[in-house]
């Protein structure tokens, strides 16, 4: 028998428990393994990102990750990069949900020395650069779903994740919804802090305790660091995004409005996920005015969310939507409003390892495309002339779950088709890939017969994939084919993490 | 029965536009070399124009060319580089007297023959657009068997009048009608003029809707989201398609009892009314409401 | 480029090219200089489009500045008979006149 620190006699053993500590004082013991991070009793919040390192115990080599939710008006990749490169950091693989052109500064450092590899997704003139070869190590791509999958089961192993926060608390509870560089959903950064080993949120607008609402739980944040600004707020989220005016591409809109409409699939629940591009805008468009003349009453919009996706929920035409992404201030605000407009991590969204995703439940996806090849293979990578230009996004993912994937395309783009023999690059495979929407016509992949027949007769020019690929090609002529090298300087993973094709160094 | 619903007016100097003229829905297509392209251009346009009917396909739709008229110093190349392609239509502007017609016919003939083309494959579509044009309408349309519609181009003739256009275009009832009797004289196509204001959908619609009424076939566009608005207004009603549906009923029924005489609720039925209602079951083909077959007992 | 036989047809609009010929530049054969974004792909195609046009208009002797936009095959021949035409007409005017 022994007493205990508040003078309780313990006896020597517990029926049940095999082992047990006497209690000393509160606040005194350690509460055991955490599932994310040992807990702190230190302030969270540090006075600048070298010191949020420090204390993240960052060394060379390590994978650093960030969301792309600020877009092209990000400014803390290029930020923490700086400050990685001050402390003499180096060989570091990048870890991104995307990048985009303002993150051309990547480059820089990675002549320098201090970024080694990206596992994630490429964009712009860092895409280029890698085409050219200059990394060492193959850039690896994955989908918004494959990511998570990857960072689930430990082969995307991810050290410090940072992590702009629009809004948040000295705790680390983070919102995307308020703030000067406020973006709507944050649901790739949820992912991120969820399987990270150190969190650190770099907020420009620091907030009184408890930030209300949040997006992310301070449970899963270790570091809280605020700076001036994280984004450029014009860059960030767009004014509003237009549907195009361009009439070669309203005929292809509309021409997807009368698949889906002739599908048999647009009926009361319906579903659907689309891009926001020009094309995908205006054809949700149609569908609109097709579901009110129906009067057909959706269940969900997923994927990024706009001003238009909005409209439609406000309208009653579906029941709620399902925000990875907020494109554009109307969709920001409504997240923030909207009881029906929820976030979702990615996870959630396009997760294989999760207990169910969302594009599982998918009816219509609409997507866009670099090339398209007779075997439906989709390439959203490469363009035309080979040159890596482009991450995954959700392509893939929302291309796999969809009852229905609709690939929107014009049959050619300046002089090089659109339809080919062969895609550059396989991004998303044939068989989760239902059916090409050009000007020109429609073809329907033939594993799927019973789609087929739903759609003769109804006024659509319903063509072969090789009748397709033809005529492209007597318009254009035959383009030379790129010339590419042995050196392999991407790696298109799928979904799953099985490698479904390789890009390799443009000549 | 060559659909003519709408005609979409496609700049000859503008080869994108070329490309994709046919994409669009329209029943036909006009490539324009002449008011869509400057004096100092249509050299290049003229070249253009041809390559472009060598080597684009244009699928199903009709391919018309306006050419400069014979009186100006462009005419007669146009004829030349052009006639070879063999499109199915010239259309003649500022076309005033069947002789306008009968020059461009024999130009015509000579290069059919010089360049292998059937005789007779291109048709003509004169354009009335002036105030002695309008005088001479019975003579024009039975110049030629070339000749396949009548096109009424109302800001020139508006121009020539001294008139004002107005949007409700009172002030062209009178040459609209005279333009369609003079069609059906010749039992060819009326075609009306454009609707210049793209932004404004409701006011082409009414224009459109009002000279169908009048009688006219179909209707000039400037812009490929005028076309769909323009079909919507030649698409025939329920009621019209009904009542055309039972009038070739009546003819069938009558050939099958071997009568020369068509009945239709004790009423003779005549040419004019038999041949209207075959129009309204083809116009509602087009639109996809109705299928012909259908309508056969 | 002097202005001496220069023809020029076309644009840089999407689709369409700009070509300018010069006759009579004391060169020999076809010197062509061309850019656009459908080089890399179509080059051969494009330098033969140029030569077979000059040719059946008799011009083996030409400089030639090019810049496409995507322009089809039937374009750019149309472009270039234009320039080549519209110099050849340069040529005659002086020829008549000097």
């Amino acid at each position: 028998m022994r007493s205990n620190g508040i003078g309780r006699i313990l006896p020597e053993s517990i029926p049940g428990m095999d082992v047990f500590r006497p209690f000393e004082k509160a606040g005194s013991g350690p509460s055991g393994p955490s599932v994310f991070q040992v807990p702190k009793r230190e302030p969270k919040v540090l006075a600048c990102l070298e010191e949020a390192f420090r204390k993240a115990d960052v060394r060379d080599g390590m994978t650093i990750s960030f969301h792309h939710h600020l877009r092209n008006g990000d400014l803390v990749v290029n930020m923490a990069l700086d400050v990685l490169s001050g402390m003499g950091i180096r060989n570091l693989v990048l870890a991104p949900s995307a990048l985009f052109p303002v993150h051309r500064e990547v480059l820089r450092h990675v002549q320098s020395g201090t970024v080694r590899a990206i596992q994630g997704s490429v964009n712009g003139p860092v895409g280029r650069a890698v085409s050219e070869g200059l990394f060492d190590l193959p850039v690896i791509l994955r989908s918004h779903g494959g990511r998570v999958r990857a960072m689930q089961a430990g082969e995307l192993s991810v050290d410090i994740a940072v992590i702009a926060a629009p809004s948040a608390d000295c705790m680390g509870n983070i919102s995307g919804v308020s703030g000067p560089s406020a973006c709507g959903s944050l649901g790739y950064a949820f992912s991120d802090a969820c399987y990270a080993r150190q969190v650190i949120a770099v907020t420009d607008n620091l907030v009184p305790y408890p930030a209300v609402p949040y997006s992310l739980p301070q449970t899963l944040v270790d570091w809280v660091v605020p700076v001036e600004r994280i984004g450029d707020p014009e860059q960030i989220v767009s004014g509003t995004l237009r549907i195009t005016r361009d009439p070669l591409r309203l005929v292809i809109a509309e021409q997807v409005a009368r698949v889906v409409e002739s599908s048999g699939l647009l009926r009361d629940g319906f579903s659907m996920q689309a891009g926001a591009g020009g094309i995908s805008l205006a054809a949700s468009d149609f569908i609109r005015e097709r579901m009110r003349a129906a009067r057909i009453q959706g269940s969900f919009i997923s994927g990024g969310i706009t001003g238009q996706s909005v409209e439609m929920l406000e309208e009653g035409l579906f029941q709620a939507l399902l925000d990875v992404q907020s494109f554009d201030l109307a969709a920001a605000a409504s997240l923030a409003r909207n009881p029906a407009h929820l976030e979702m991590s990615a996870s959630f969204y396009a997760n294989t390892a999760a207990k169910g995703c969302v594009v599982d439940m998918l009816d219509v996806a609409v997507l866009g495309a670099t090339q398209v090849d007779t075997d439906f293979n989709v390439n959203v990578n490469t363009e035309s002339d080979g040159v890596l230009l482009h991450g995954i996004g959700g392509h893939m993912d929302t291309a796999a779950g969809a009852k229905m994937t609709v690939i929107v395309t014009p049959l050619l783009r300046g002089r090089m088709p659109m339809v080919v023999d062969r895609v550059l690059t396989v991004t998303t495979p044939g068989e989760t890939v239902d059916v090409v929407v050009t000007e020109r016509g429609v073809a329907v992949n033939p594993i799927r017969k019973d789609l087929l027949e739903n759609l003769r007769g109804k006024g659509l020019r319903l063509l072969d994939i090789h009748d397709l690929e033809r005529e492209a090609k007597s318009i254009t002529g035959v383009p030379r084919s790129p010339e590419f090298g042995e050196k392999i300087v991407g790696v298109v993973e799928y979904r799953d993490g099985g490698v479904i094709d390789v890009i390799r160094q443009r000549l | 029965m060559t659909l003519r619903r709408t005609s979409l007016y496609i700049p000859g100097n503008n080869p994108g536009m070329l490309l994709n003229a046919a994409v669009y829905g329209a029943d036909s297509i006009v490539l324009d070399l002449e008011d869509a392209v400057s004096v100092a251009e249509k050299d290049a346009a003229r070249i253009l124009v041809r390559n472009a009917l060598r080597s684009i396909s244009y699928r199903d739709v009709e391919v018309t060319v306006r050419v400069n008229s014979l009186s100006t110093p462009f005419g007669r190349e146009d004829f030349e580089e052009i006639v070879p392609l063999a499109p199915s239509v010239l259309r003649l502007p500022k076309c005033e007297t069947a002789d306008d017609v009968l020059r461009a016919e024999k130009l015509i003939g000579e290069l059919e023959e010089k360049s292998g083309v059937p005789a007779g494959s291109v048709k003509l579509i004169p354009i009335i657009e002036s105030a002695f044009g309008a005088s001479n309408l019975p003579e024009i349309v039975r110049s030629s068997p070339r000749v396949a519609a009548l096109n009424f181009g109302a800001e020139d003739y508006t121009a020539d009048l001294g008139a004002e256009r107005t949007k409700e275009g009172r002030e062209l009832d009178d040459i609209r009608s005279r333009i369609v009797a003079a069609a059906r004289i010749a039992g060819i196509q009326a075609l009306d003029s454009v609707f210049a204001d793209v932004n404004d959908s409701e006011g082409l619609f009414e224009e459109a809707f009002r000279v169908r009424r009048l009688g006219f076939d179909g209707k000039s566009v400037i812009h490929p989201r005028q076309i769909a608005i323009v079909h919507r207004a030649f698409t025939p009603s329920e009621k019209e398609i009904e009542y055309a549906g039972r009038v070739v009923a009546a003819i069938e029924e009558a050939a099958v009892r071997k009568s020369g005489v068509v009945a239709l609720n004790g009423r003779m039925i005549d040419a004019p009314v038999v041949a209207k209602a075959r129009k309204v079951l083809a116009l509602a083909e087009a639109a996809g409401v109705h299928r012909i077959e259908e309508s056969r007992p | 480029m002097s202005s001496k036989a220069l023809g020029q047809a076309g644009t840089l609009e999407s689709c369409d090219a700009l070509v300018m010929v010069l006759l009579d530049a004391g060169k020999e054969g076809i010197v062509l200089e061309m850019d656009g974004p459908s080089l890399v792909s179509f080059e051969e195609d494009i330098r033969v489009a140029v030569s077979e046009t000059l040719a059946s208009l008799g011009i083996s002797d030409a400089e030639v500045r090019l810049s496409e936009r995507g322009a089809l095959d039937c374009t750019l021949r149309a472009r270039v008979e234009a320039a080549a035409r519209r110099a050849l007409a340069v040529l005659e005017k002086a020829g008549v006149e000097g």
